[in-house]
């Protein structure tokens, strides 16, 4: 594609199996999202945020099946947890559990049909932002006043 | 009154359903709501409970996932966790992983995965449970 003069007709441009081009709509795809806009990069967070807990998860695994093999697996990863790079990874699992928590509750407000109209969207957005910040934040507080 | 007339070749026990070639209609979407629904408060609890009990010995932890309170809830919590996880990296190979057979074996691998993750974590707790 040489030139896409604006962002409507890259959901125009395509090709044919044979490699030559054709004018015909699709389906919208990242060259027509603008990431600069909290919309669409707030969609995007919450699938890679859902990735991201992954990771969690499989630590979680990690954790719970050293505390039943005995005192010296779980040695091993209180000492990962606690080394530079598992606080690492647990402060990226703890903002990306939080977000993908609040934005999976934005997206249960708008599958029982609330809050579609552009101000309510940008408004939640900012709440979901706010509110992953905070609750980070008041987790890690936690975490240190416990230590 | 005119008799209606068919405008689908869709028997009505099937459009009431909602079951299209795939044959689970909205099952898989809906899971995925109703495990994020259950998830809710078990996470925040989980998530909680971690970060108010930092740097456990391994008898406190082991006492801590034993109880039985605690083994239900994280039993839930495991198989939730994983039901969710290998239905949301499902429809991201969906979307994302092509050709096509590399989207079925990478499918088929990420639920492999979750489930032997989730019968790992599970028999860690039955055992420290009972």
């Amino acid at each position: 594609m040489s030139s896409v003069p604006d962002a409507s007709d890259a959901t125009m441009l395509g090709r044919r199996t044979d490699g030559t081009p054709v004018r015909r709509p699709l389906s919208p795809h990242l060259q027509v999202y603008d990431m600069m806009q909290m919309t669409s990069a707030l969609s995007i967070s919450h699938r890679a945020t859902g990735i991201a807990w992954t990771a969690g998860a499989a630590l979680m695994v990690w954790w719970l099946v050293a505390a039943a093999s005995g005192p010296e697996a779980f040695a091993w990863v209180q000492w990962f947890l606690g080394s530079f790079l598992g606080i690492l990874v647990l402060m990226g699992v703890t903002a990306a559990a939080w977000f993908h928590t609040l934005a999976g509750v934005r997206h249960l407000f708008w599958d029982a049909g609330y809050g579609y109209d552009i101000p309510t969207t940008y408004k939640s957005g900012r709440i979901v932002l706010v509110g992953t910040a905070v609750l980070t934040a008041l987790t890690w507080l936690a975490l240190l006043i416990s230590w | 009154m005119e008799p209606t007339r068919a405008t689908t070749l869709r028997t009505p026990l099937g459009r009431v359903r909602g079951s299209g070639s795939a044959k689970s209609g909205t099952h898989h979407w809906w899971m995925q709501r109703v495990t994020s629904l259950a998830l809710l408060p078990l996470t925040i609890w989980f998530i909680v409970s971690l970060a108010t009990s930092a740097g456990l010995t391994h008898l406190e932890a082991a006492a801590w996932i034993g109880h039985p309170v605690n083994a239900v809830l994280l039993l839930a919590l495991i198989g939730l966790t994983f039901h969710h996880t290998a239905a949301g990296l499902q429809v991201v190979l969906e979307d994302y992983a092509k050709p096509e057979w590399v989207k079925i074996a990478s499918i088929l691998a990420v639920k492999a995965v979750c489930a032997l993750l989730a019968l790992a974590a599970a028999l860690a707790v039955l055992r420290l449970a009972v």
